[in-house]
């Protein structure tokens, strides 16, 4: 009997529980995808220690699910009180019929027990089929071939999804019953009589607080964009974000107050139509939403900024390899390790006397030692040398700049030596990866520089002409700037600064490394696999004790530590950011539709006015929209300074390219914000129906 | 006289075949111009059924309803909205004022869903709050006003669109007596100094003796029909009551 009729009323209001059910649904499906991402990756072709990564990507997955599992938790419940909300005539009517509330409790807990068996199978149905979408994307992520495209159900996923949100209905339950056992019967019967009274604000005090908090609130975008040079530490980050959520929502309660003002001292605007009806029902609910649409604007701002950034780091750090790694591979050999201002140094980083006394030899002529030749893998290869002196650091460099900068930057490590070489040097370095040469005459030095924060600290001294003192010749700035440009491959640009000066002044006791730079001679990806295995098996040679192996950086080796980094951020962004896009769209809907019984009386009212249908689904469409537009709009213009400040941050992983990834974000929130406006208005619209 | 409002013959069912009920049952009624007519009925009797019908809300299952000379029960969608608009004003028990709004937004909101111009609302709600005496509470919203004062707002709605006939649903159901009779005195000042034809509904007869005319239904059938004339009140209340006692104690418990 009650079963039947659990049945009954999930049928009977399938439709008023729609946006409950997609909100279900999703997340469901979301929660499986992320989940089953790694039965995704088995089927790629891909190297070990992107096996790693993927593993270290789960585990962090797995602790971002516990989180939002908590969100989405909260939201169910939140949702589920917002139904019961709905039907409380019925649970009164239940009541008064004799009904006890354990047996009410008892209808609810097999409802939620339908619907929760319902999602659960929907959902997992929907997630199977989104995660296959998702393997493309992650194929494309890794960058890795796709050996052959099957059909992957992910049963782990699959269990912990159902186990998780089992663990979330079981709170509902709890949930209801408590609510359940705590209603009194006249609130139950008579609960939507209670009419709310208006409490109109000064427009003064309004409009005070209106300019304060937008005057609050520039200062606080000021302070994480222009103002960003000055932030010493992390900490001061906390004061625009206090100043931003402060302002954001006095903006809301003042505009409250003010839109209406503004609006009724235009009455041609004001009377024409159902604009006075709109425009009152806008300022009736926000003066109670205030507080909820504060924080959606906050969730819908981080997830615009999660999403648009972490998207534009994969961007910018694949177009970041083709710039800073433009050959295959580069080999880099210690060279005169004995030298009395360096061998300490050595000797704390674990390398031994032998390694340190065999170290006058260049890069090929130690890989003979090895009884190996690298050149024959090699289309064509450059050797170049590099200098340090202790008597050129970063100290000198500046010169009478040291102590200005150092005050605004204490944390920089300014008894670095600088890394010299000579100009013809760099020139094959410049023709090898295509970028601009220079020449110098012997009195002038160029600074090589492409790391943002260290190139300005280093304009500041080149602007000031600063001279410098290399190997007993006193050189003057070519450039009262730093040139654009790098020797090591990276995958970003990272280069803090490289001397270049002319060859003849360089005194060859100061030599500490070689490097050697090519290509191979073959593009294929198996052959180069061997080369880089046959190169790896070197460091299993006993030999390696005595003679200390070069460095190798290949162009493989920094795509894939990249990707480990963009692929794991990526993800962890998207899957909080459209946690964060679906909570935010769902309680914003959720909350329309609460309002919608309320609604249903004053639309009645219009239509028995004879205000036409098309007028009356406008007012809706206008007034539901207002309400999704309002803190969307606000967080956009927060996103706007957001991103700005993300970038910055995130400019030491470079970046570029933002509108792909922006246009993306946009398609993300269309989709699922959009998504929820258009049933959230369907459903209302349902709900104001009225049948004469 | 010209006839604002001819109901010709009209028949409302409802239920199946099997089991029919008839809530109107060939009733035919005729009200002229500048006419104030009650309509008595116990519950049950019909009467609620009739103004729906007539107001479009609901449709007859035969017969002809004219209002000005339209046959309203030909009238189809959107039609049938402008009608009610633009020919109609309605009244009803309980109101019906959209508690976001005040007073004058209220009674602005049936002008400005016709396209008026601010300027004109402005004007002809000045105009009407000066007959209906609510000049001070325009500003107010309704959980501001008395019962009688949100009457007078919603009756300055009904009429200050110039309908053809205003119709009212038990307007005094839900108001004490001193604030019913300046509501009915009210009535009688739109009907008299301006013309307007009024048809309420009611099972009041105190309330109905306001009126020129009242049609007492039973049974979805005109029982029988009192002329005022040039009676008083309170001759005219007397009458109404004879007739009550006579349709039998079902309207005694509403007096």
């Amino acid at each position: 009997m009650l079963f039947k009729l659990s049945l009954k009323n999930i049928k009977k209001s399938i439709k008023d529980y729609a946006i409950y059910f997609f909100t279900l649904i999703l997340g469901i499906s979301i929660f499986y995808v992320f989940n089953a991402l790694d039965s995704q990756t088995a089927m790629m072709d891909v190297s070990q220690s992107t096996r790693e990564l993927i593993k270290l990507m789960m585990n962090m997955l797995s602790a971002v699910s516990v989180f939002v599992s908590f969100i989405l938790g909260f939201l169910i419940i939140y949702a589920s009180r917002f139904l019961i909300k709905r039907r409380n005539k019925e649970f009164g009517i239940y009541l008064t019929l004799g009904m006890s509330k354990r047996r009410i409790s008892m209808i609810l807990f097999l409802e939620t027990l339908l619907i929760g068996i319902f999602s659960l199978i929907v959902g997992l149905f929907i997630g199977t089929i989104l995660s296959q979408l998702m393997s493309i994307i992650v194929v494309n992520m890794f960058e890795a071939d796709l050996t052959k495209f099957t059909f992957v159900f992910s049963k782990s996923a699959c269990i912990k999804t159902i186990i998780y949100f089992s663990v979330m209905y079981l709170f509902v339950m709890l949930f209801n019953t408590f609510s359940v056992s705590k209603c009194k019967l006249i609130d139950l019967l008579h609960g939507n009589k209670k009419s709310e009274k208006l409490r109109l604000k000064n427009p003064f005090l309004c409009i005070i607080v209106f300019v304060l908090s937008v005057l609050v609130l520039s200062r606080a975008y000021y302070m994480v964009t222009k103002g960003f040079v000055s932030m010493q530490n992390a900490k001061d980050i906390f004061v625009p974000i206090i100043m931003g959520v402060v302002s954001t929502f006095f903006i809301f309660w003042s505009l409250s107050g003010l839109v209406l003002r503004i609006a009724k001292s235009l009455p041609k605007f004001y009377y024409k139509g159902l604009n006075s009806f709109t425009l009152r029902q806008f300022s009736s609910k926000i003066n109670t939403t205030i507080f909820s649409t504060t924080i959606i604007c906050l969730m819908l701002f981080i997830t615009i900024c999660l999403l648009s950034s972490c998207l534009t780091m994969k961007n910018s750090m694949n177009e970041g390899i083709k710039k800073f790694a433009p050959v295959d591979i580069e080999l880099t050999n210690k060279r005169n390790m004995d030298n009395a201002y360096l061998k300490q140094s050595y000797l704390d980083n674990g390398i031994n006397e032998t390694q340190i006394n065999n170290s006058h030899i260049n890069v090929l002529e130690k890989l003979k030692e090895f009884d190996y030749d690298i050149t024959k893998y090699l289309s064509d290869y450059i050797e170049i040398n590099m200098y340090a002196t202790p008597d050129l650091t970063l100290n000198h460099t500046l010169g009478s700049k040291l102590e200005s900068v150092r005050t605004n930057y204490p944390f920089i490590k300014y008894d670095t030596m600088e890394e010299i070489i000579k100009i013809s040097d760099y020139n094959k370095v410049a023709r090898l990866y295509g970028s601009k040469e220079y020449s110098l005459s012997d009195d002038e030095y160029i600074v090589l520089a492409d790391f943002k924060s260290m190139v300005n600290i280093r304009n500041i001294a080149l602007e000031n002409k600063e001279t410098i003192i290399v190997f007993d010749h006193t050189l003057h700035p070519k450039y009262n700037e730093c040139q654009d440009g790098f020797v090591e491959m990276s995958s970003q640009s990272i280069n803090a600064g490289i001397i270049l000066i002319a060859d003849n002044i360089v005194d060859e006791n100061y030599l500490y490394q070689d490097m050697l730079m090519g290509n191979y001679n073959t593009t294929d990806k198996q052959e180069i696999k061997n080369i880089e295995s046959s190169l790896n098996s070197l460091s299993s040679n006993p030999l390696k004790d005595t003679y200390l192996l070069p460095d190798g950086t290949t162009k493989i080796s920094i795509k894939e530590s990249t990707n480990s980094l963009t692929v794991m951020v990526t993800f962890i962004g998207l899957y909080i950011g459209v946690i964060f896009l679906i909570s935010s769209a769902a309680i914003m809907g959720l909350k329309e539709l609460s309002e919608s019984s309320d609604n249903k009386e004053r639309f009645k009212i219009l239509r028995r006015i004879g205000a036409p249908e098309k007028l009356i689904n406008r007012a809706l469409f206008r007034q539901i929209g207002i309400f999704f537009l309002l803190p969307l709009v606000l967080a956009i213009i927060h996103s706007v300074f957001g991103i700005q400040f993300a970038v910055k941050i995130l400019e030491i992983f470079g970046t570029e390219e933002l509108l792909p990834s922006i246009i993306m974000t946009s398609i993300f929130l269309l989709l699922i914000y959009g998504g929820y406006f258009l049933i959230t208005y369907y459903c209302s619209k349902r709900i104001i129906k009225e049948k004469y | 006289m010209e006839n604002i409002l001819k109901v010709d013959n009209i028949e409302k069912y409802y239920g199946s075949r099997s089991s029919l009920t008839k809530a109107i049952d060939n009733l035919s009624l005729e009200v002229e111009k500048s006419e104030f007519v009650a309509i008595m009925g116990s519950s049950g009797s019909g009467k609620t059924t009739l103004l729906n019908v007539i107001s479009t809300i609901d449709h007859v299952t035969s017969g002809h309803i004219y209002v000005g000379g339209v046959d309203i029960t030909k009238l189809k969608g959107t039609e049938i909205n402008k009608f009610r608009r633009e020919e109609l004003g309605f009244i009803f028990q309980d109101f019906n004022l959209l508690d976001t709004l005040t007073a004058y937004e209220n009674i602005a909101l049936a002008l400005s869903i016709q396209n008026e111009s601010a300027k004109s609302i402005d004007t002809k709600i000045k105009k009407v709050a000066e007959e209906l005496d609510i000049k001070s509470v325009l500003t107010k919203y309704p959980y501001q006003m008395s019962g009688g004062q949100k009457q007078r707002v919603a009756s300055a709605r009904a009429i200050i669109t110039n309908p053809k006939l205003v119709l009212a649903d038990e307007p005094t159901g839900a108001l004490d007596s001193k604030s019913a009779r300046m509501l009915l005195e009210k009535f009688n000042y739109l009907n008299n100094e301006l013309g307007a034809t009024i048809l309420m509904v009611t099972h009041d007869a105190f309330t109905a003796s306001y009126a020129s005319r009242v049609v007492f239904i039973k049974d979805g059938q005109v029982f029988k029909e009192l002329y005022k004339g040039d009676e008083t009140r309170k001759v005219f209340f007397d009458k109404i009551i004879d007739v009550v006692t006579l349709l039998g104690g079902d309207l005694e418990d509403a007096l």
